[in-house]
C-alpha cells in the first residue's frame, strides 16, 4: 500500500480536513489505489525533458501601477459569516 | 580584533545571515490594483483578488518588477532574466488564498554584494544570495476580543522584497551596519522606504556559533525584529544562549524564535512549532516572469548615484575622511544637503557643521534633514561669512541659533545685531592697551614668565568687544604689548 | 409555438429575432417553462426567471432598435454554477458555497452578457468541477435526458453535466461549460451536443471558480457546431485580468467556417485504440474518418505514445493544483464555516464537512504529490510528462491538421454504475485529457447513437489557436453524421 495510515493523517492534516481515526484506514486504501495506479509514469524515461512551466507560451500582461481596485469593504465583507465592523473574525489564535 | 563569546570551553565565533523584508514602494499591490498605503481603515484596501474570492486571479504589477531589479543591480547582483513564481502552501487566517505567492526556485535576482561601512571607517563586503519578489500576509489583531482574532486583509497582497543575505556577517556590529546600509541602498533607490517602525523593513536574523575552525553549526531563525538596535541585541543574547547550551552539554535545535526586548531573551514561536511542509509549486495563475536584457540595461543606465560611489566622490573632491563621508552619505537627502553647503565653500567647514550643529540641532527636534528649518544656501551662506573673516566661529554658533529660532538670513542677523568681526588694528589696541592698564597683576604674571594668562586676557578683551575682535589679531597684539 | 421555440438553434434564434418573428421574451418565457417542466432532471441549482425576463425585455428594446448586441442577443443561455455571477448565488455546486452571493461576475458571463445573452439559471455540476457523471454535486446527480427503457437514469457526464443536460432537453439553447479534462466535450458526447474546449488561454478564467489553473478553460456547449462558434465568439477574448489570456484579435469563428475540408490531413493517433474501447465506439470512428476522407479529407496515421500515460499524469497535477486552488475555502471570509473554539478545528471541521469525498480525496491527493519528499516523485515527473505529451501532439500536428478520435471509450452509463472504483470513473477522460494537458483545442460533435440508443460523440483536437479548423472539420463530421436524434424524454424526433 503505498499510503499508510500515519501518512494519511499527515497529508488531511496539512490540507486542514479532518478525517476521523476510524475512516483513515479506508481512506488510505483509497488513495493507495490512486497512487498505486499513477506509480505507472515511473516507466516514463523523462531523463532528458524539461517540467513543463506553462501551456500557453507567450509573456504574460503586466498591470500599470496604478491604484485600479480596493475601496470596497463591502463587497469584500458581503459574505463573511462572522464580521465584527470590517473586520473578519476567526476563533482567537495564540501567538 | 574578531567578535567572540568567551565561554568555558574558550572562545566561540557567531555566525550570522539576515533575510530583510522590505516592502517596495508602489502605488499598488504586487497582484492587484489596491493601495498600498499605510494606516487606511481595516479592509478598505482590498481587493477582491486580495481577499481570494473565487475565480480571482493575480496579475503582476510592472512597477514591483521595476523596483526588485532595480534593488538588485543596487546591491550589484546578477539579474535573472527569467524567474518563476511559486506558491507556498501553508493555512493562516491573514493568507486568504491559502498560499503565499513568492519566489523559491528561480528568483528575480541571484547573487550580488554589499559593502559594509563600519563605525571605525573601514570597510567589509558581504556576500548577497538572492532578492526574490513576493506577497505580504494580511494583519492579525489578538487583543481585540477576548475570544476572536481580527482579520484586516489591507496589507495582504503588498509587495515584498525578501533579500537575504550569506551567512558572512561576525558580529552584532557588522549585522547593524548591514542592515543600516541596506535601509541606505533601498533609499537611495526609492525601493522601499525603509521605515522600521512601520514594518516596511524587518529582519529575520540567522544565528548560529562555532569554535574557530569549525563548519557550520545549527542555526535558529529569530523573526521580525524591526529596529537595528534590537537586530544587534537579539544577536548577543540568542548567540550566548546558544554557547551556554553546548557547554552544558546540551545541543541547538533548528526553530524560529522571538526577540522579546523586555526581558531581553530569545525564545520559541509558539505558532511556529508545527513542521511545515509549504508544498512550494509554480503558481499555475502566472507565467514565468520573462524580462529583456535591454530593459535591465535601461534601469542600470537611469540608476541614482549610490552610497558606495557618492562616498568614494566626497573622499575624492572634498577631501574628506571616510567616516565623516560614511554619515554625509547615510542619507540621500543629507548628501543633496551637505553639497549645497558645501559649494564654492571650504568643505570640511562645511562638514563639521553639518554633522555637528546641523545634525545636533535636528536631532533635538526631531527633524530629519527635509525638516531642516535652516536651508542648505542659509548655512552655506553662514560658513561664506566664517570664511571671509565676517564673524568668528564662536559667533557663527548664536548667529546659528537665531537662524534656526526665526529661518532668517544669517547676513541679515549679524548686521542687525551689530556681530561683524573687529578687524581695525586701532580699535583692537584700545581695547588691549585698556585691559593690560586695568590689571596689571595679571600683566606682571605674564611678563613673569607664566604665559597661562594669555587665555584670560584674551577672554577679557573678547568681553570688551563684545565677542567681535578677531581672535588672531587679539592674540598677535597681546603678545606684543605684554612681551614689549 | 412554445414548443418550437426551445427547439431552435442559436443561429435560428438570431435568425428569427432580426426577423421579428418572435420576441427575446417570448423565446425566455417558453425556456422558462421548460425549465421548470423538467427540474426532475435536476440540470439546475438556481433558476433565474426574473433576470431572464428582464435581459430578454432588453434585448427586444434593442432588436426593434436594430442595434442588436451580437448574435447572442435575446438567446437563452444556462451558466455552469462556475461562474461566478453578480448577485446570484455560485456554488461549483458545493456544501461549501451554499449560499455564496458573488458581488462580482465572471469575465466569461460578462462578456455573455455585454453580447445579448440571457442567463436562465445556473446548471448543476460536479462539485467544484471534479468528476465525469455529474454524481458528485452536493445538490444530488443530474439525469440525462437520453433513456433506456430499463428505468435507469444515466448520467448526462461531467463535469458540466447540468448544462448538458439542460441544452440537450431542451431548456437552454446553449450552455457555458468549463473542461478541465474533458468535462464539456465527455457530457456533450453523452447527451448528442456539441462540446468545444478552446485552446488554453482563449477564453478568460477570471471569476470561474478554479478547479486546475493550467487546464481549465470555459467553453460553449450547443445542439450544433455553428453554435458553438457563434457563442464562443462572445465568451473569448483577452482580459486583462488573466495573465494566461492571449492578447490576440479573435477571428469571425463563424465566417472562418465556411469553405470545405478537400486537402485538409487528419490525423489518426493510433494510441487511442486502448483496450477495452466498445467495438462500436471504434466502428463509429472509423465511419468518422470514412465521413472526412469523402469530403475530400486525408486520413494521416500519427503516433502519440505516451496517450497511455495521459490519465496518470492529469491526476497528479489537476489534484495538485486544485489542492491549493481550494484551501481558500477555509471559513474565514465567505462560504461555509463550521463553529469551533479553535482556529485549527474550525478549518478542519469546516473543510470535512464542506468539501464532498471526491473533493476531499483529490485534495488529500494533491497535496501528498506536493510534499515533502514527494513532489519530484510525482508532480515534476508529471510536469515532465505532460512537456513530452504537449512535444508528441506538437509533432503530430507537423503532418496532420486536425486529430481524430472518439470522444468517450463508452456511451452514457447509469447513475450507481461505476462509482465504487475512482480509477474506473477516471477511465472516462481517456481520450479527453491528453489535449487538455497540451492545452489543444478540441471538440466533440454528435456522430451517432449507440445500439440501445445513446447518443456518441466523435472528438476533434486542433492546433493552438486555431479553433477555425476544427469548428470547419466539425461541421463536416456534423453534416455527415446528421444527427437529428431526440432524447428519449423529448420524444421521438
Ligand atoms: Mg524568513
Ligand atoms: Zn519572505
Amino acid at each position: 500500500m503505498a499510503l499508510d495510515i500515519a501518512t494519511v493523517r499527515r497529508i488531511a492534516r496539512l490540507a486542514r480536513i479532518r478525517v476521523p481515526e476510524e475512516e483513515l484506514p479506508v481512506m488510505a486504501e483509497e488513495l493507495s489505489r490512486i497512487m498505486d495506479w499513477i506509480e505507472q509514469l515511473n516507466a516514463v524515461d523523462t531523463s532528458n525533458v524539461a517540467p513543463m512551466t506553462s501551456v500557453a507560451d507567450m509573456r504574460p500582461h503586466q498591470r500599470e501601477d496604478a491604484v485600479t481596485d480596493g475601496g470596497v469593504p463591502e463587497k469584500v465583507l458581503a459574505n463573511a459569516t462572522d464580521r465584527v465592523g470590517n473586520f473578519f473574525t476567526v476563533p482567537k489564535v495564540v501567538e | 580584533m574578531a567578535y567572540s563569546i568567551q565561554g568555558k570551553t574558550g572562545a566561540w565565533e557567531v555566525v550570522i545571515g539576515l533575510e530583510v523584508h522590505a516592502q517596495v514602494v508602489s502605488k499598488s499591490k504586487l497582484f492587484s490594483g489596491a493601495a498600498t498605503e499605510f494606516g487606511a481603515e481595516p479592509n478598505t484596501q482590498v481587493s477582491l483578488v486580495d481577499a481570494a474570492m473565487p475565480g480571482m486571479l493575480p496579475v503582476i504589477n510592472a512597477r514591483c518588477v521595476e523596483q526588485a531589479v532595480r534593488t538588485g543591480l543596487g546591491l550589484n547582483a546578477k539579474i535573472n532574466l527569467t524567474s518563476t513564481f511559486e506558491r507556498k502552501n501553508y493555512f493562516y487566517p491573514d493568507l486568504p488564498f491559502g498560499y503565499q505567492i513568492s519566489q523559491y526556485l528561480h528568483p528575480v535576482v541571484g547573487e550580488g554584494v554589499m559593502t559594509l561601512d563600519m563605525p571605525d571607517g573601514t570597510t567589509r563586503d558581504v556576500g548577497i544570495e538572492r532578492l526574490h519578489l513576493e506577497q505580504d500576509a494580511g494583519k492579525s489583531l489578538h487583543d481585540q476580543d477576548p475570544n476572536r482574532t481580527f482579520i484586516d486583509l489591507n496589507r495582504a497582497g503588498v509587495a515584498l522584497m525578501e533579500i537575504v543575505s550569506k551567512p558572512d556577517l561576525r558580529s552584532p556590529e557588522e549585522a547593524g551596519a548591514y542592515v543600516r546600509k541596506m535601509r541606505t541602498i533601498l533609499r537611495y533607490l526609492d525601493t522601499c522606504d525603509g521605515n522600521m517602525e512601520q514594518g516596511s523593513l524587518r529582519c529575520d536574523v540567522n544565528v548560529s556559533v562555532r569554535k574557530a575552525g569549525e563548519g557550520l553549526r545549527t542555526r535558529c531563525e529569530i523573526k521580525n525584529v524591526n529596529s537595528v538596535r534590537f537586530v544587534m541585541q537579539a544577536i548577543e543574547i540568542e548567540a550566548e544562549r546558544q554557547v551556554e547550551l553546548y557547554e552544558s552539554g546540551g545541543s541547538v535545535i533548528q526553530e524560529t524564535r522571538l526577540y522579546d526586548p523586555d526581558r531581553g531573551e530569545t525564545r520559541p514561536m509558539r505558532s511556529k512549532e508545527e513542521a511545515h511542509d509549504y508544498r512550494y509549486f509554480p503558481d499555475p495563475d502566472l507565467l514565468p516572469l520573462a524580462l529583456d536584457q535591454a530593459y535591465v540595461d535601461r534601469l542600470r543606465a537611469a540608476l541614482p548615484e549610490l552610497p558606495d560611489a557618492k562616498k568614494a566622490r566626497f573622499r575624492v573632491l572634498y577631501g574628506l575622511s571616510p567616516a565623516d563621508a560614511t554619515q554625509l552619505t547615510a542619507e540621500r537627502e543629507l548628501a543633496a544637503y551637505f553639497e549645497t553647503v558645501a559649494e564654492g565653500r571650504d568643505a570640511k567647514i562645511a562638514a563639521n557643521w553639518t554633522l555637528q550643529e546641523l545634525t545636533a540641532m535636528l536631532n533635538k527636534r526631531g527633524l530629519t534633514i527635509t525638516e531642516s528649518p535652516v536651508s542648505a544656501q542659509q548655512l552655506g551662506a553662514l560658513i561664506g561669512l566664517i570664511s571671509d573673516n565676517t564673524i568668528s566661529g564662536r559667533i557663527a554658533k548664536d548667529v546659528f541659533e537665531e537662524m534656526v529660532e526665526t529661518g532668517g538670513d544669517p547676513v541679515k542677523i549679524v548686521d542687525a545685531k551689530g556681530l561683524r568681526q573687529i578687524t581695525d588694528t586701532g580699535a583692537i589696541e584700545a581695547a588691549v592697551d585698556k585691559v593690560i592698564a586695568e590689571n596689571p597683576a595679571q600683566a606682571e604674571q605674564y611678563r613673569s614668565g607664566d604665559q597661562k594668562v594669555t587665555g584670560w586676557f584674551v577672554g577679557q578683551i573678547m568681553k570688551a568687544t563684545g565677542g567681535k575682535a578677531n581672535p588672531k589679531m587679539v592674540n598677535e597684539l597681546l603678545k606684543k604689548k605684554l612681551g614689549g | 409555438m412554445s414548443d418550437a421555440l426551445t427547439h431552435l438553434t442559436i443561429a435560428e434564434a438570431r435568425d428569427g429575432l432580426a426577423a421579428k418573428k418572435f420576441s427575446a421574451v417570448e423565446l425566455a418565457h417558453a425556456h422558462i417553462a421548460a425549465m421548470e417542466a423538467m427540474r426532475d432532471l435536476n440540470a439546475f441549482v438556481t433558476e433565474t426567471p426574473e433576470i431572464a425576463l428582464e435581459r430578454a425585455g432588453q434585448s427586444d428594446a434593442r432588436h426593434g432598435a436594430g442595434s442588436a448586441a451580437s448574435a447572442m442577443d435575446g438567446i437563452p443561455v444556462a451558466v455552469k454554477d462556475l461562474f461566478c455571477t453578480e448577485g446570484v448565488q455560485t456554488t461549483a455546486s458545493s456544501h461549501m458555497l451554499e449560499g455564496f452571493v458573488p458581488t462580482y461576475e465572471s469575465t466569461v458571463t460578462a462578456n455573455l452578457r455585454k453580447a445579448g445573452a440571457v442567463m436562465l439559471g445556473k446548471t448543476n455540476m460536479d462539485e467544484f468541477a471534479m468528476g465525469s457523471a455529474n454524481i458528485t454535486s452536493y445538490f444530488g446527480p443530474v439525469k440525462n435526458p437520453w433513456r433506456l427503457n430499463d428505468g435507469k437514469d444515466r448520467v448526462p457526464g461531467g463535469s458540466s453535466g447540468g448544462s448538458a443536460a439542460a441544452v440537450a432537453a431542451r431548456m437552454a439553447i446553449c450552455a457555458t461549460g468549463s473542461d478541465t479534462g474533458g468535462s464539456i466535450r465527455q457530457p456533450a458526447a453523452f447527451c448528442g451536443l456539441v462540446g468545444l474546449k478552446p485552446t488554453y488561454g482563449r477564453c478568460s478564467r477570471w471569476g470561474m471558480v478554479a478547479f486546475a489553473s493550467s487546464l481549465d478553460q470555459a467553453g460553449p456547449m450547443t445542439r450544433s457546431v455553428r453554435d458553438a462558434a457563434i457563442m464562443l465568439q462572445s465568451m473569448a477574448g483577452f482580459d486583462p485580468k488573466d495573465s494566461t489570456v492571449v492578447n490576440e484579435p479573435l477571428p469571425n469563428f463563424e465566417a472562418a467556417m465556411a469553405g470545405s475540408i478537400k486537402g485538409l490531413k487528419v490525423g489518426i493517433p493510433i494510441e487511442y485504440r486502448i483496450d477495452g474501447m466498445s467495438s462500436e465506439i471504434e466502428k463509429l470512428w472509423q465511419t468518422g474518418i470514412d465521413w472526412l476522407k469523402d469530403a475530400g479529407a486525408e486520413p494521416v496515421e500519427v503516433t502519440l505514445p505516451h496517450t497511455k500515460d495521459a490519465l496518470a499524469t492529469y491526476y497528479i497535477v489537476a489534484p495538485a493544483e486544485a489542492s491549493s486552488n481550494l484551501a481558500r475555502y477555509d471559513g474565514v471570509r465567505y462560504g461555509l464555516r463550521v463553529s469551533a473554539d479553535d482556529l485549527t478545528d474550525m478549518y478542519e471541521q469546516t473543510r470535512a464537512a464542506g468539501f464532498g469525498r471526491e473533493v476531499r480525496r483529490r485534495i488529500l491527493i494533491g497535496t501528498y504529490v506536493l510534499s515533502a519528499g514527494y513532489y519530484d516523485a510525482y508532480y515534476v515527473k508529471a510536469q515532465k510528462v505532460r512537456a513530452l505529451i504537449a512535444q508528441e501532439f506538437a509533432e503530430a500536428f507537423k503532418k496532420a491538421d486536425v486529430l481524430l478520435t472518439p470522444t468517450a471509450p463508452f456511451p452514457a452509463f447509469a447513475i450507481g454504475e461505476k462509482m465504487d472504483d475512482p480509477v474506473q470513473m477516471y477511465i472516462n477522460d481517456v481520450f479527453t485529457v491528453p489535449a487538455s494537458l497540451a492545452g489543444l483545442p478540441a471538440m466533440s460533435v454528435p456522430a451517432g447513437l449507440s445500439a440501445d440508443g445513446l447518443p456518441l460523440g466523435l472528438h476533434l483536437i486542433g492546433k493552438p489557436f486555431d479553433e477555425a479548423t476544427l469548428l470547419r472539420v466539425g461541421q463536416a463530421v456534423e453534416q455527415a453524421a446528421n444527427f437529428t436524434a431526440l432524447p428519449q424524454l423529448l420524444g421521438k424526433a
